[in-house]
């Protein structure tokens, strides 16, 4: 089944290439999509058998963050049917510098949206470092066309300090990599593979300050992909110029990918008996991110950087959590999927915004509850959602992470965490509540009616969030738990 | 000094003589020689028993990095019709003191950490440390893509050296670290930066000044 999971979106984009016409092509990517998500369900009725000798094998923390990259493509997939066709071809102008450019052809986006797809899958279904990080620089070059697909100025210059940023972080989680591989070594008896369950039962004896090394690499190099400050720099302009469903699999999807890195490493720390040295790094790199999203998100007048800083925030959360250990973990696990969840649906719902005003100023789109009556309900409610308000999902992660915070005595780190949660309310709410409400500007034309493929996506994504924070069904939570228990928590 | 450790200093030296060159040509023949002494070392390591691995892997690595990076990087250097200057953001002189604290602080390390009996042959660990250092130094402290690519090769080729003792291993690193460089030669070169010329008629980063809080 796991390489059935692979097959599925890599035959998805061999055929759209193949493809002649637009239309069977989108078909074509919802049609993966949906076959894709039928699967990762199916992981969970029947464990599915490794696969490709063992290199694939899906354990609880995998599982977890497939499902979450598989549920928001297939909401990506189903919104971008009605984006690509509002797009069309030919030239345009750029809204903001005037500049006239062109879109990438529709069918290198469609196959490198399935390829972003199956290098996640690879991430998410593996247990080997090296197939990992093979995954996750593949996630980096599936996904730099799909940011550059308005090939205007500002897409290549976040296209360029991407794939700059992102490669010299996947260089030095090879070398963090390479760190471990000292750790582990024993020329009498060498490790099988770089496999984590070969990896566990070992590492008590590996070399610890190897270990310590290694992680700070690893720490750095995921770091700089899931977006933990101060490597954040490129996400900002990443998330912010690229098509609004490319975005929501960016923030839903891919930081989970280069955060399960970071866990798979602190997986191994723990096993050696020095999660207390990874999770205090963690806990730093953590309340870090969640400073700088506070600093940034207040006064942000760009309402897809307001996102974007939302996501370092958000990131620094599952950090926090996971570095605090015990009941937080499970809280951060619950955040990871919570989070996916709101952030896809918002970026989606910043689409439909950009859509109709031509602005990422949130000073000039507003009247948002005028003009989109549907869209403008959703981006409040996923506002309230984001910002951990009950009764999303959302609250109860970040009621948790601060419970466990207070069990385990870091009375600082909550205060600091509370802190930087009530600055981000304040501060995103003044953003979207201007948009929200207020006049129509005149040069606005609100469509009659709003396309249901714009807002459902969204809509089913908001209320699976919701339904998480009004009740956790038994089996759920048990899953949850057996993730948390696997990275120590 | 052994033939090993000879091609070791010269590498700690082309990495000092990165940081210091202001001609873009110069930096590109210095990356095809930075190239061809790391094909070397795989072969060297393993002594002359070398076996079909490291033959292999010292092939490629001299067909990737001593030949066929310098040969695109030259020819998108005479294709762009770029000014053949280095642009500095950090001085030559202060990038070359940053690379000379690398190598300090490099050699300070190696008699702070406990390495395995055996692993690591003397300088290897300072040399791939200082060469990861430049690489990082060169891709912060210069303006042009094509510098920060140059940079980011130096990099790899210091994570590189790094692995090479665990070869051996059954660890497939050093074979990871090739498919990185593939990925940069494709990616990085062949597109990017043709997309960059073109857009911004320049592939001065230093332009890229519009995405910013």
């Amino acid at each position: 089944m796991l390489d059935a999971l692979l097959l599925v979106p890599i035959l998805a984009a061999a055929l759209s290439l193949a493809l002649p016409a637009d239309r069977p092509r989108r078909a074509v990517l919802v049609v993966a999509a949906m076959l894709h998500t039928a699967l990762v369900a199916a992981t969970f009725a029947h464990p599915p058998a490794p696969a490709f000798g063992g290199l694939l094998e899906l354990d609880a923390p995998g599982q977890l963050f497939l499902t979450l990259a598989s549920l928001l493509f297939l909401a990506a997939a189903i919104y971008a049917t009605g984006y690509l066709r509002a797009e069309g071809g030919g030239a345009k102008r750029d809204f903001q510098d005037g500049a006239v450019f062109q879109n990438a052809p529709e069918r290198i986006f469609t196959a490198c949206l399935c390829l972003f797809l199956a290098s996640m899958t690879l991430v998410a279904t593996t247990r080997n470092l090296s197939v990992l990080w093979v995954g996750i620089e593949a996630t980096t070059l599936s996904s730099a066309p799909l940011i550059y697909f308005h090939r205007h100025r500002r897409s290549l210059e976040a296209t360029w300090k991407y794939l700059l940023i992102c490669s010299v972080g996947i260089a030095l989680a090879l070398l963090g990599n390479i760190l471990f591989s000292v750790a582990f070594y024993d020329p009498a008896s060498p490790l099988p593979s770089m496999d984590i369950a070969a990896m566990l039962p070992r590492a008590a004896l590996a070399g610890k300050p190897w270990l310590k090394a290694a992680f700070i690499f690893l720490l750095v190099g995921y770091g700089t992909k899931m977006g933990l400050a101060p490597m954040h720099n490129w996400l900002p302009d990443a998330h912010s110029q690229s098509p609004s469903l490319v975005s929501a699999l960016l923030s839903g999807a891919l930081l989970n990918c280069a955060f399960l890195g970071i866990l798979r490493a602190h997986q191994v720390l723990g096993a050696a008996g020095i999660a207390d040295f990874s999770g205090g790094l963690l806990v730093l790199f953590g309340l870090l991110s969640m400073g700088v999203a506070a600093v940034f998100i207040v006064g942000q007048g760009d309402y897809k950087r307001l996102l974007a800083y939302s996501s370092v925030e958000h990131m620094g959360i599952l950090a926090l959590g996971v570095g605090i250990g015990g009941g937080a973990v499970f809280g951060a696990m619950l955040h990871a999927a919570c989070h996916s969840l709101t952030k896809g649906a918002l970026f989606l719902v910043s689409g439909n915004i950009l859509a109709l005003y031509h602005t990422r100023s949130c000073h000039d789109a507003r009247g948002l509850a005028r003009a989109l009556p549907v869209t403008g309900a959703l981006w409040l409610a996923g506002f309230l959602a984001i910002c951990g308000s009950p009764p999303f999902g959302l609250f109860v992660s970040e009621l948790l992470i601060l419970r466990a915070m207070f069990a385990a005595g870091a009375i600082a780190a909550a205060v600091c965490y509370l802190v930087f949660l009530a600055v981000i309310f304040v501060g995103m709410s003044v953003t979207v509540l201007r948009m929200v409400q207020g006049p129509v500007p005149p040069a606005v034309h609100p469509p009659v009616s709003e396309p249901v493929v714009s807002w459902g996506p969204p809509f089913a994504l908001l209320a699976l969030v919701l339904v998480l924070g009004l009740f956790l069904p038994a089996p759920l939570q048990a899953f949850l738990s057996r993730v948390a228990g696997a990275i120590g928590g | 000094m052994e033939l090993f450790e000879s091609v070791l200093v010269a590498l700690l030296c082309c990495n000092l003589a990165y940081l210091a060159i202001s001609r873009l040509r110069v930096l590109i023949r210095l990356t095809a020689i930075q190239g061809a002494l790391l094909a070397a070392v795989p072969l060297l390591f393993t002594g002359p028993a070398a076996h079909g691995h490291a033959l292999a892997l010292s092939l490629a690595v001299f067909a990737i990095k001593g030949v066929g990076f310098p040969a695109l990087l030259a020819r998108t250097l005479s294709r762009l019709e770029v000014n053949p200057v280095v642009e500095p953001t950090i001085g030559f002189h202060l990038s070359l003191v940053a690379g000379v604290a690398g190598l300090l602080f490099s050699l300070w390390l190696e008699t702070r950490l406990p390495f395995p009996p055996g692993l690591f042959p003397p300088l290897l660990f300072p040399t791939a440390l200082t060469t990861i250092f430049a690489g990082l130094t060169l891709v912060v402290a210069r303006k042009k893509a094509l510098t920060q690519v140059i940079g980011y090769l130096g990099m790899e080729n210091g994570i590189f050296l790094l692995g090479t003792p665990l070869s051996g291993q059954g660890s497939v690193w050093l074979e990871l670290s090739v498919l990185l460089d593939i990925f940069v030669a494709v990616f990085v070169m062949g597109i990017a930066i043709h997309h960059i010329n073109k857009t911004f008629e320049s592939i001065d980063v230093g332009r890229f000044c519009s995405l910013r809080d």
